[in-house]
């Protein structure tokens, strides 16, 4: 479970061009839903996916991860409640690296790297074997039809397969919870179905699916359990599906 | 433990890849850094064989030489001063030596003629070293022409090519008898150029010296001691020069180094805010530049010491051998001994690897501080 | 002054550790005014950041600290040469007073370095950074010392003139000459050596103890500091005797030398990692019960104190070797 205590970020503080992203933001998402977060483009939603996902600290407010892995901290993943809000960064980056999975925007891949190579980079720091993480990856390529482009550099893949790298990428390292910002701005509605229904399957294993999105494709799909609606940084409705 | 190993093999992976997908910018840094060692090296080995060439050439002199003096000049030694000296408590043997230069016009160099003690070669024939038999094409059983002090010529018979072990040793030496030797330059009897003088116990040498200076107020004598410790004194004092002089190129080198680590370009920056975005920690990315750095160094050092080891010890330094050498323009040419240890390539690290080390530092980390959300923006 | 590539060398290393460690200290002092781990500001983020670059520039600092400390030893010794009556590095570093405080100098600093980057290893391993402030006061005591050293190193160097006449070994380490060099050698060589082999029983009896009842952590790094200073007393008023096989030859840098096979770098090298160690066991005692230390600290201490007593028994087997086996008897 992933608890937010009104939290609000900001930068340049204390300057003229102070900016305030986030503001007095509290939510709970529990472990298992299809969150969307949906907004015009400079509502906040992806600063907010940043605190969560760990990237950036807040300015003020807390964030509390509960039943999710914490590596280097005190306490078993299963019930022990951590807050992350003034954690160093190599923590920070530790339970980023085991709790969640990116899906950027623009993909986000390393040009001129092979497919297989970009979708292992995320385990490269952790200290995992090679062999292990390899065979993971191959699994998921496979799982993802895109085997045969394993030893392709990414530069040469068209826009769903990128796409399906970018996913891959994001379960190396089997994470809980999976983040995704504005994932279908750059596909057609074809692979952006595709998207939200691979994405639903993750949903089905018990993984929390988290989505930034002023997609009408993907907030008005049946798919998300809740959406959360952003405005100038702060929550102006969340809608519950059944 | 494993763990760590196997992180350290993944990013040093990663490190190599992402070297080689830079290839035109790595190697333009590879190029200068190699260059710079090969420089450095170079002149480090070149230094420290002639040092190595110099104790060779001592290991075999005498003890002390005694020098006569007219006018602050060397003179000509009356032999029967070698009795009074061998007198002298604590004094093993005296020996009158007779050297001299010769200017062979023919070849423009300078040869060293010695007549020595044991084992000298017949009135009218000569041993000749290596070098000169290079450079004159005289090879055992040749006739070769030497100018008496009259401008007449003089055929000697070379009846042994000295062995080319220590070049530096034999390489111009012409060894021939006393009566060769004395005509040849009208070398007046009862005179030496120098004597020899050795003592029982080297400790007690200073005393000797003290002892023949007493004696002949007019001598000059000259401990091994103090000739080893001029010439290492003046090698190293040269070395250290030349480090000085390329140190304004370590200097650019560094500049450049700075330069090429900080002046990251967009696509690089994108590529660490992707690594950190997905998982890769500021020490990770550190670790990737630390590999970088180490594998650049590492390549740069390995070649640039080969190279430069073959340049010294194969083709005689023949880049700077004239700045070096100082009386290589007179001299015959030889090839020093190969020679590298630890302690060579210990300092040529210190000059090398570590300020580049050291430069990089602050740009790698200031790489490795991008935000981990740069890439969601 | 000397101009030689060892030398050049050295004065580079010292210049280049001297301005980072300033650099460091610096920031260090930024840290220490402004560090406020509540706040998530954009000052504390840059000033967290920059702990980064202050461990990497104390790693770098650490590797050429000791590669510098080989160096300047062996370049002392090569350097004998120059200086009538210098046999080896002792008549070279007694050629004027710069010598000995700089090899002092540099090994303190060592042990320094080493320390910081023990208690920065424990720091980094907690998630509320809570030992922030002993280890950035700690760097802020090491700048002076770094800057000390660089200008003794380059001193010693530019007040070098060939063919000064100097003492040697012989007479430096030689009993009837005042000074530290004779008393080291003027210890009576047997108490020495007993003095040596209890004090080592001593140190590896109070580590094992530390290892089962987790207790005696300060007794163990008090025992092994003097451990330290007892093996080079002992190294050189009984051990060296059995190296050179001479029995009044008690210089302890010829062991570095070709002839006696570089056991001296194995023997110097296991006393300053087993020193760190051991010192690092008794610095980490005060700040176990820090915050998430706790967990962290006891895990760091009983590794430090296996490393040193694993070096300690590697140096006592090494000393040991040439007394049980060697033809050589002390009359």
């Amino acid at each position: 479970m992933i608890e937010l205590c009104a939290i609000t970020k900001s930068f340049a503080v204390g300057l003229p061009y102070q900016l305030t992203a986030v503001r007095d933001v509290s939510l709970v998402i529990e472990q298992g839903q299809f969150v969307v977060i949906k907004g015009p483009s400079g509502s906040g939603k992806t600063t907010l996916l940043t605190l969560i996902g760990c990237m950036a600290r807040p300015t003020s407010g807390r964030i509390m991860l509960r039943g999710l892995p914490h590596p280097g901290l005190p306490g078993s993943a299963d019930s022990a409640e951590v807050e992350i809000t003034s954690l160093p960064e190599r923590f920070l980056t530790a339970i980023r690296r085991a709790t969640f999975g990116f899906i950027f925007q623009h993909f986000n891949l390393v040009r001129g790297i092979t497919v297989l190579e970009n979708v292992m980079l995320p385990a490269y720091p952790t200290g995992e074997p090679y062999e292990l993480f390899r065979s993971r990856a191959l699994q998921l390529l496979e799982l993802f039809s895109i085997s045969r482009h394993a030893a392709t550099p990414v530069d040469r893949l068209s826009g769903g397969e990128t796409q399906r790298v970018a996913i891959a990428r994001a379960l190396i390292n089997n994470p809980k919870v999976i983040i995704a910002d504005e994932p279908t701005a750059h596909l057609d509605s074809g692979l952006s179905s595709e998207f939200m229904e691979i994405l639903s399957t993750f949903q089905a294993q018990g993984k929390t699916v988290l989505i930034a999105s002023h997609d009408p494709l993907v907030y008005e799909s049946s798919i998300p359990d809740m959406v959360v609606q952003m405005r100038d940084g702060a929550i102006t409705g969340i809608t519950r599906q059944q | 433990m494993s763990g760590l190993l196997a992180r350290h093999r993944n990013i040093i992976d990663f490190a190599l890849s992402s070297l080689l997908r830079r290839k035109a910018k790595n190697i333009s840094l590879l190029a200068v850094y190699t260059l710079i060692v090969i420089i450095i090296a170079s002149c480090m080995l070149f230094i420290n064989a002639l040092k190595q060439e110099a104790a060779a050439v001592l290991k075999d002199a005498p003890d002390m030489v005694v020098q006569k003096m007219v006018a602050g000049r060397h003179d000509l030694m009356p032999v029967s001063r070698g009795e009074v000296i061998g007198g002298i408590t604590g004094v093993r043997g005296v020996t009158a030596r007779l050297w001299g230069y010769y200017y062979d016009a023919v070849t423009r160099a300078n040869y060293t003629l010695t007549v020595s003690d044991g084992g000298q070669p017949a009135p009218g024939s000569i041993y000749i070293g290596s070098a000169i038999a290079r450079l004159t094409g005289f090879s055992q059983g040749d006739l070769m022409p030497l100018r008496t002090y009259k401008g007449e010529s003089k055929l000697l018979q070379v009846v042994r090519v000295l062995p080319a072990e220590a070049e530096i040793v034999s390489a111009d030496l012409i060894v021939l008898s006393e009566k060769d030797f004395r005509e040849l330059f009208n070398f007046p009897a009862g005179f030496a150029t120098d004597l020899a003088v050795s003592a029982g116990n080297p400790l007690e040498l200073a005393t000797i010296a003290a002892k023949i200076v007493h004696q002949f107020p007019d001598t000059r004598p000259i401990m091994k001691s103090e000739m080893l410790r001029t010439y290492d004194s003046i090698f190293d004092w040269r070395g250290g020069m030349i480090v000085v002089m390329f140190a304004v190129a370590v200097l650019a080198f560094i500049i450049f180094a700075w330069d090429k680590a900080s002046g990251l370009s967009a696509e690089e920056r994108r590529e660490i805010g992707i690594l950190k975005s997905i998982g890769w920690e500021t020490a990770d990315v550190l670790l990737l530049k630390f590999w970088e750095g180490a594998i650049i160094s590492l390549t740069a050092f390995l070649c640039g010491a080969t190279v430069a080891y073959c340049h010294v010890f194969f083709f005689s330094a023949s880049l700077f051998e004239h700045a070096l050498k100082g009386w290589a323009v007179l001299y015959p040419q030889f090839r020093l001994a190969p020679s590298i240890n630890a302690y060579q390539l210990t300092i040529l690290f210190f000059l090398t690897v570590v300020p580049y080390t050291a430069a990089t530092i602050i740009p790698s980390w200031r790489s490795a501080t991008v935000d981990p959300d740069s890439s969601m923006r | 002054m000397i101009v030689q590539p060892a030398a050049l060398a050295l004065i580079v290393a010292a210049l280049l550790t001297g301005f980072m460690v300033l650099y460091a200290g610096w920031y260090g002092v930024r840290i220490l005014l402004h560090w406020d781990m509540r706040s998530g500001s954009e000052l504390q983020l840059s000033l967290e950041r920059r702990t980064y670059l202050i461990s990497a520039i104390v790693n770098f600092a650490l590797i050429c600290q000791l590669l510098s400390l080989l160096l300047f030893i062996y370049t002392a010794d090569a350097l004998h040469s120059l200086f009538i009556g210098a046999m080896c590095a002792a008549g070279t570093l007694h050629v004027n007073g710069f010598g000995y405080p700089v090899l002092a100098l540099k090994i303190v600093n060592f042990l320094l370095a080493g320390l910081w980057l023990i208690i920065n290893y424990a720091d980094t391993q907690g998630y509320d950074y809570p030992l922030i402030r002993v280890k950035y006061s700690l760097l802020l005591a090491m700048v002076p010392l770094v800057l000390l050293e660089s200008f003794c190193l380059i001193a010693y160097f530019a007040g070098l003139q060939a063919d000064v006449i100097t003492s040697c070994c012989g007479s430096l380490f030689s009993l009837d000459r005042p000074g530290i060099g004779g008393d080291l050698a003027g210890l009576p060589d047997r108490s020495m050596a007993i003095a040596f082999y209890c004090n080592m029983a001593a140190t590896a009896a109070c580590g094992i103890i530390f290892l089962v009842k987790k207790r005696g952590g300060y007794l163990f790094a008090a025992l092994s500091s003097m451990g330290f200073i007892s093996a080079i007393a002992a190294l050189v008023s009984f051990f060296c005797l059995y190296f050179y096989e001479l029995p009044t030859h008690h210089c302890p840098f010829c062991i570095l030398q070709s002839q006696y096979g570089y056991v001296g770098y194995l023997l110097y090298g296991c006393l300053l990692g087993g020193g760190v160690a051991g010192l690092g066991v008794g610095a980490l005692m005060p700040l176990r019960g820090r915050g998430s230390m706790a967990a962290v600290i006891p895990v760091l201490q009983r590794q430090l104190m296996a490393a040193a007593l694993v070096l300690y028994l590697i140096f006592t087997l090494v000393v040991s070797w040439p007394v049980i086996f060697s033809s050589f008897k002390l009359l």
